[in-house]
């Protein structure tokens, strides 16, 4: 099969009227047909609330549910489908371990370290759990080649650390950090590990155990699924002893008038009616994945780099960010800024010529400063992408200057 | 590609690298922040007001073509103004980016800010367009 047949699988981008090249990847991915077929599918056959009706059609939608926590579970290499908890993207699941495992866990003088290169959603909620408790956010900063500092690594975590939370690939340098290290270090401190999987687990092989990840998180629409559900995996060890984050229907086990006993892992976690149809589709989503292979797409995507690469170093008014790593790690992520031209009007004269990019600061306003950026340009490769749609991309660039009175 | 060269006219273009009016202001009396947290695109417009008249203003920050763009010419066309006419005229290049106001001669007082008519055509950088004018009206809001 060539990129060709995985383009026909995509009805926004297999059409004329959309003809663009969609090189933003990281914002969102496009939905496969049989994705959208499955939404359809329970709409239109299966919908009923899961979990609470006796009747055949309630059982049916609770499968289904069911049945996508267990695929997900397979497809992260969970232990247990009780592992996997669904939220509604990778930021309400950052914000539930900070809610219920920080909030409960952290105390005055404790230590909370991320790295510089994390999203806003792995972040901002570390900052509230740090500001509401006391305790101390500290950085893992970068070498020149945009990896993170192995010193960092070694001397910020320590015996007053109680969580470490890292993304497992940089939404804006597109490098691949080495989760497995850092989880040993936070766990030989007797911290806890927060693995931001938001921009790894539609381009490689996940597998949570083998990380040591104490929590995962990731979003649904960055792999192929619709908008509105997202995954949070968590040991079973650690959930079982965890109070719930939200509060209501579906959570409890007895509800009395001053008292309330919560229901088991998962279900304590997932208060209030589910997105069922987006469960549907993630399950669809995961056996697209699966159907193809991690081997493949990581193939797909490397050819689209070490092609663009190149081509982009030989114009001289590019600067890259994010691209000399000294190790191989590089994901289908390109950030760069054309000299002397804002991000938003390079994003706008490629717009006109048919290429979707993401320009700004790609909710990482911590790094952008720490690279003495105000804003990126990023393009992002998904598995439907090919060569055309690097030169499409390339060729507008060229023009940008021009447009821009600058030659 | 024509309707981008519609908007990054040279009037444009030249305006946004232009660095006369982007500088701290001496005498200002009054200091405003705009932001577009989407973007990034942040300015601090100074003005100094006097007698009901804006005598000076400039600008320091960061932002696109647009943004800049818009912020110098704006600088420009306000220098000398009354605050009422400020804002009138405040009023009338949001009017432009709305389109709720088209007719050239009713907008010919806005000057070079014309040259920012055509971003009406471009949804996704209205925005951009509108930060200095935003900014300006709140500054002019707590100037009196
Ligand atoms: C690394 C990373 N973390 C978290 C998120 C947040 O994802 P969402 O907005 O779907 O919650 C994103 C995507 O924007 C991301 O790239």
């Amino acid at each position: 099969m060539s990129e060709q047949d995985f383009l026909r699988d995509f009805p926004l981008l297999n059409n004329k009227v959309n003809d663009i090249a969609y090189l933003d990847n990281g914002a969102t991915t496009q939905k496969p047909e049989s994705v959208i077929q499955a939404i359809c599918g329970y709409y239109g056959g299966c919908n009923a609330n899961p979990h609470r009706g006796a009747y055949a059609l309630s059982v049916k939608a609770t499968d289904i549910y069911e049945n996508a926590r267990g695929k997900t579970a397979g497809f992260i290499k969970a232990k247990d489908p009780a592992e996997i908890i669904f939220t509604k993207n990778a930021t309400e699941a950052l914000n539930l371990v900070a809610y219920a495992y920080g909030l409960a866990n952290v105390e005055q003088g404790d230590e909370i370290v991320l790295t510089i290169s994390e999203h806003h959603s792995n972040l901002v909620p570390w900052q509230f759990v740090a500001r509401t408790k006391g305790a101390t956010l500290k950085y893992i900063y970068l070498e020149e080649d945009g990896n993170l500092s192995q010193e960092d690594i070694a001397t910020k975590i320590t015996d007053r650390t109680k969580i470490v939370a890292v993304t497992q690939v940089s939404n804006v340098l597109g490098l691949k950090n080495d989760v497995q290290d850092i989880v040993k270090k936070a766990h030989s401190v007797g911290a806890v590990a927060v693995v931001d999987g938001s921009q790894s687990v539609a381009h490689m092989q996940v597998d949570v155990q083998a990380l040591g990840a104490d929590f995962f998180a990731f979003s649904g629409h960055k792999m192929l699924s619709p908008m509105g559900i997202g995954v949070l995996y968590g040991r079973y060890e650690i959930l079982d002893h965890m109070q719930p984050f939200l509060f209501g229907g579906d959570m409890i086990e007895y509800v009395d008038e001053q008292e309330t006993s919560y229901a088991e892992v998962p279900a304590r976690f997932e208060a209030g009616t589910q997105n069922v149809g987006g469960a549907a589709g993630l399950t669809a989503a995961i056996d697209y994945l699966e159907k193809i292979g991690f081997e493949r797409i990581e193939a797909i995507e490397k050819d689209l780099v070490d092609y663009a690469l190149p081509r982009l170093r030989e114009m001289p008014f590019i600067e890259l960010y994010g691209c000399d790593s000294k190790i191989d790690n590089k994901t289908g992520i390109i950030t760069f800024n054309v000299k002397d031209v804002h991000p938003h009007d390079v994003a706008s004269i490629l717009d006109s010529q048919g290429v979707a990019v993401r320009a700004g600061h790609h909710c990482a306003q911590p790094l952008m400063k720490y690279l003495g950026q105000n804003a990126t340009c990023r393009a992002s490769f998904y598995l439907y992408n090919t060569r055309e749609d690097v030169d499409r991309w390339l060729d507008a660039l060229s023009k940008v200057r021009r447009v821009m009175h600058l030659e | 590609m024509n309707e981008l060269e519609a908007i990054y006219t040279e009037v444009i273009t030249e305006h946004s690298r232009c660095q006369e009016n982007k500088h701290p202001l001496q005498c200002a009396t009054c200091c405003q922040k705009g932001h577009n947290p989407s973007c990034g695109d942040e300015i601090t417009l100074e003005l100094q007001v006097e007698e009901g008249r804006v005598k000076d203003a400039a600008f320091t920050g960061a932002g696109c073509a647009i943004s800049q763009a818009s912020t110098d010419i704006m600088i420009d066309l306000m220098r000398g103004k009354t605050v009422e006419e400020a804002r009138s005229l405040t009023d009338k290049f949001m009017a432009m980016l709305k389109r709720e106001v088209t007719d050239e001669v009713e907008l010919e007082d806005l000057e070079e800010a014309l040259a920012l008519k055509n971003i009406s055509n471009m949804p996704a950088r209205v925005k951009c367009a509108a930060l200095a004018w935003r900014t300006l009206k709140e500054a002019l809001g707590r100037a009196d």
